[in-house]
């Protein structure tokens, strides 16, 4: 199926949305307003955007460390989220859990993950409570290329295909797990071969092509919602910034690679399918929609300094029902 | 002798056990790139790829094939990277290398170093925080090791190396850059087991570990302003423990505090405490005392995270409290 000029538009918006946030986040790390460990998916926005514009709000998805771009795809407030990261009391997760956590439970977006493969079997779990409550909900879950080297991607597609839960499993294939690059940890780079070992389908599109994942995502949609089983689909993108913000992290990756993928925006492209498709998109309102985002931006920043840390004995709450 | 980081201290232990003895190897994810924190820095070089194996993220797998190399006569390293991820593995640490000598009636060994960088670090939140030794040291099988100073850092780790039986050695992140000296000859070793006094002291015993000795020398030196003479002891083995050492300060000092960065509850501390009350409860002058975080998973937000922390101020107040009993 192919996006309404509208959703097009919508799509643009939360990928513009989710690289200005990032793009503010890494700033603020760098300057001392965030800490821990913040990691961006600058250059991967359209895996995302295409995957949730496919969804409803009552499908659930789960996110890796790698989260800020699916919980903005998936509905998330800006505000709460800039006000995680800033670990303050207003945050998704009232400062407990910072860029590696957020979570918004109403909005069917089951957490980022600090543990690589962490995400693929807890979401198998949803996909399986949806089957058993029969109400059509999908669950789908976000995991990069090196996740997919552990075991839970195995476990989790096996029982998954075997139970033709109605699952997405989403591998944003960016050729880099940390500072090592798949070709050295995959026995064979693609992932979405696989999907053949546990007779489910294996779809390969450009991550950089919102419309393509839209697209891919929406079949197998259907299919998840129709009882025929889980998709693996493998979105070739890549990551613009280095694996973390830490100051003076390593990159080994060449420049020339970096270079490459940058050149391949998928920002951009949306911008040039809109301008060819409807011979009517204009720079100027391509402005007039990044002024609006960096307002939101702004305004969620705003809105995280006015919150206030959280009381130290709030380190204590939460740890069981009261 | 040299004055090296903790990172450096843990790297030259590594090269030079893989350098006396071919059967050493190392493996983990980003290994050839130096290991996370440095602390692989030119051994891909060095020993070439087969040695120094970088692998995908496979921690179970990971660690059972070093099980199984190690049982054949190899003595892999194993980089778990941060401990929190080493609980992806830990059927293979606990079920399997911490059993097979025993349950095969003594033919097999394991010797195999389990690194497992360990604690508070950078505001890193919940899943990226955890301190974890007393799980392991609660393992029959297992050898628990957590160094603090770099000279530590080296001859413990090359002792690890040469142990024949697993060793879950505990590195502190927050140590890395952590400066001492380090005796520089090849042959350094610190033996599995001894505590190490790290300050003496007449008033009152303060057995402690890892990052915290150093909180705690900065505890003993403020009391000592106030009157009151610490003595500290690294225990630096959490198993086995040093039970003379702890055993002959408190005979001394007649006041006991044990204090780790892990939670309270269930800590190694507590084991310490009983035992030490259950062989010496007559001489004790005051109760004993036990010092952890509070039994909650650690947040992000500073003020949160701070509230999990130890500081030499607390300790003052608490020993200051034990001593005046
Ligand atoms: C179990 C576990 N092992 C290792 C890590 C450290 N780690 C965090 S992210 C990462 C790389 C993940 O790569 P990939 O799944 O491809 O996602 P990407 O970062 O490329 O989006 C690693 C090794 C971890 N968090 N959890
Ligand atoms: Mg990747």
């Amino acid at each position: 199926m192919t996006a309404s000029p509208e959703l097009q538009r919508e799509m643009l918006r939360q990928m513009q949305t989710i690289r200005r946030f990032e793009e503010r986040a890494s700033d603020d790390y760098h300057n001392g307003a965030i800490y821990g460990v913040v990691h961006c998916y600058i250059g991967e926005e359209a895996v995302a955007v295409g995957v949730c514009s496919a969804l409803n709000k009552d499908d659930q998805i789960i996110s890796n460390h790698r989260g800020h771009g699916h919980c903005i795809a998936k509905g998330a407030d800006l505000n709460r989220m800039m006000a995680e990261l800033y670990g303050r009391q207003d945050g998704y997760c009232k400062g407990k859990g910072g860029s590696m956590h957020i979570a918004d439970f109403s909005i069917g977006m089951l957490g980022a993950n600090g543990i690589v493969g962490g995400g693929l079997s807890i979401v198998t779990g949803a996909g399986l409570a949806a089957q058993l409550e029969g109400k059509g909900r999908v669950a789908v879950c976000f995991f990069g290329d090196g996740a997919s080297n552990a075991g839970s991607f195995h476990e989790s597609l096996n029982i998954a295909a075997r139970w033709k839960l109605p699952m997405l499993y989403v591998c944003e294939h960016n050729s880099w797990a940390a500072n090592t690059s798949s070709r050295m940890t995959h026995a064979r780079d693609d992932v979405a071969s696989r999907a053949a070992g546990y007779g489910i389908p294996g779809v390969v599109v450009d991550g950089n092509d919102v419309l393509a994942v839209y697209e891919a995502a929406t079949d197998a949609v259907a299919r998840a919602r129709a009882g025929e089983g889980p998709t693996l689909i493998e979105c070739k993108t890549y990551r613009w910034r280095a694996h973390t913000e830490r100051p003076g992290a390593a990159d080994p990756r060449p420049l020339e690679e970096i270079a490459a993928w940058m050149a391949k925006d998928p920002i951009q492209h949306l911008v040039d399918d809109l301008k060819q498709q409807q011979g009517q998109y204009s720079d100027a309102e391509f402005q007039a929609l990044d002024d609006a985002v960096m307002s939101a931006v702004a305004a969620a920043v705003a809105f995280a300094e006015a919150s206030p840390f959280p009381a130290p004995e709030a380190a204590l709450d939460d740890v069981f029902a009261d | 002798m040299s004055v090296i980081s903790y990172q450096e201290a843990a790297l030259q232990a590594v090269a030079e056990e893989m350098r006396r003895d071919h059967r050493v190897w190392a493996l983990g994810e980003d290994l050839g790139r130096g290991g996370v924190f440095g602390q692989y820095r030119g051994l891909l070089e060095e020993f070439g790829p087969q040695r120094i194996a970088d692998t995908p993220i496979s921690e179970a797998t990971i660690m059972g094939a070093s099980v199984g190399a190690a049982l054949v006569g190899t003595r892999p390293v194993v980089e778990m990277r941060f401990a929190d991820f080493a609980l992806c593995a830990v059927d293979e640490m606990v079920n399997q290398a911490a059993k097979a000598r025993f349950m095969f009636g003594g033919q097999a060994r394991v010797p195999m170093v389990i690194r497992q960088p360990s604690g508070m670090w950078r505001s890193s939140a919940a899943q990226h925080s955890q301190s974890l030794e007393a799980w392991y040291a609660h393992i029959p099988g297992l050898v628990v090791v957590a160094p603090y100073t770099p000279a530590d850092n080296k001859g413990l780790l090359k002792s690890a190396i040469r142990c024949d039986d697993p060793v879950i050695y505990i590195e502190h992140k927050d140590n890395w850059a952590l400066e001492g000296e380090v005796p520089d000859e090849a042959d350094y070793l610190v033996p599995l087991g001894p505590a190490r006094l790290a300050r003496t002291g007449n008033d009152l015993t303060l057995v402690t570990w890892s990052k915290m000795v150093g909180v705690a020398e900065k505890a003993a030196a403020l009391a000592s302003l106030q009157g009151m003479e610490i003595e500290v002891i690294d225990l630096r083995t959490i198993w086995p423990w040093d039970q003379e050492l702890v055993f002959a300060s408190v005979a001394k000092t007649k006041r006991l505090m044990v204090v780790h960065e892990a939670v309270q509850v269930g800590g190694f501390g507590a084991e310490i405490a009983a035992t030490v009350a259950e062989h010496m409860a007559h001489v004790l002058t005051a109760p004993i005392c036990r010092m952890g975080a509070p039994r909650a998973p650690i947040s992000y937000a500073k003020p949160l995270e701070n509230q999990l922390r130890i500081t030499p101020e607390q300790i003052v107040a608490t020993a200051s409290r034990q001593i005046g009993h």
